[in-house]
């Protein structure tokens, strides 16, 4: 602890961006990912789902 | 020409106007972004008590704010969905919760960076940050909520009066540094003016900018996903392109 309070007096910048912005900006990429991943499945279900009722169709 | 407002309240119509606003919404976004780091890292000169710690603050002022915000339009739109059982309220609710709680998490986060070589401890039991804590677990309480009931017509109801109850919490956050004798400094920015430079406003609202536009970008791309799971059983769905390729 004591170590970390020496480094950030000597690198207040590297601090500040490591910190917050680089853990702000590598937040909002996982959210991202997270959307796109989330789309991808609902899509492959919705289309899974649209598949089986065609061929439940051509059954009947 | 006027504008029929209320077709757009439909998910039909909803989901193909989110999907062509989205693109502008994070380009905006990512420009806003790259605009404000620059504005607030090379050009807001440092400050004479804080140094370079204070940069945080470009951050954590537009976090905070957009915690408290998005909290009010999630409950709006919870109200809304409530009272008049409209189906895209209670999506759009549900896709908002998860940045809210995402913006609170950075607020908290970056305020304890903040706080440690200001006021030597990473957290206090301070009003203002004990508020805005409450917030992330109002915020996480609705997700468990809404995620537990099975019907989701049902965890609609039962997760729209947790935001509505919730939202009191919003103007004790904001009003705690007034009512209180806080640690956490007051706001900065008032109507009657400012003793902020210039570059550092700056950088401030076009970051805060920024971060509105990204969470509308986000916001609008999950309830995109929303309404195909809950709507999956509709003709349109299956006639959508991406459904039919």
């Amino acid at each position: 602890m004591i170590n970390l309070d020496i480094w950030m007096r000597e690198n207040p910048l590297a601090y500040v961006w490591l910190g917050s912005y680089a853990v702000a900006l590598l937040i909002f990429a996982i959210e991202i990912a997270m959307v796109i991943h989330k789309r991808k499945i609902t899509l492959q279900q919705v289309r899974l789902m649209r598949e089986a009722q065609d061929e439940a169709e051509d059954d009947n | 020409m006027a504008i029929n407002w209320f077709k757009y309240s439909a998910p039909t119509t909803f989901y193909g106007l989110a999907g062509k606003m989205i693109p502008w919404f994070a380009f905006s976004s990512a420009i806003l972004f790259v605009v404000g780091l620059y504005i607030g890292f090379v050009v807001a000169p440092a400050d004479y008590q804080q140094g370079e710690f204070y940069r945080i603050i470009f951050i954590h002022v537009p976090a905070s704010i957009l915690s408290m915000f998005l909290y009010l339009v999630m409950a709006a739109y919870a109200a809304l969905g409530l009272i008049f059982n409209t189906r895209l309220s209670a999506m759009m609710a549900t896709a908002i919760a998860p940045t809210g709680a995402l913006f609170a998490f950075i607020s908290l986060w970056t305020g304890a960076l903040w706080g440690k070589p200001m006021w030597g401890a990473w957290w206090v039991w301070d009003a203002r940050l004990t508020s805005e804590l409450i917030l992330l677990f109002l915020y996480l309480g609705f997700i468990a909520l809404h995620a537990s009931i099975d019907d989701p017509r049902r965890a609609d109801r039962a997760s729209a009066l947790l935001a509505i109850v919730g939202s009191v919490n919003v103007p004790i956050i904001y009003f705690s540094v007034k009512w209180w004798n806080t640690l956490h400094q007051g706001s900065t920015i008032k109507f009657s003016g400012t003793s902020m430079h210039v570059a550092m406003q700056q950088a401030m609202f076009i970051i805060l900018a920024a971060c509105w536009l990204y969470a509308i970008a986000v916001v609008l791309a999950r309830v995109r996903s929303i309404i195909l799971e809950r709507e999956r059983n509709t003709t349109w769905i299956t006639e959508l392109p991406e459904v039919r390729s």
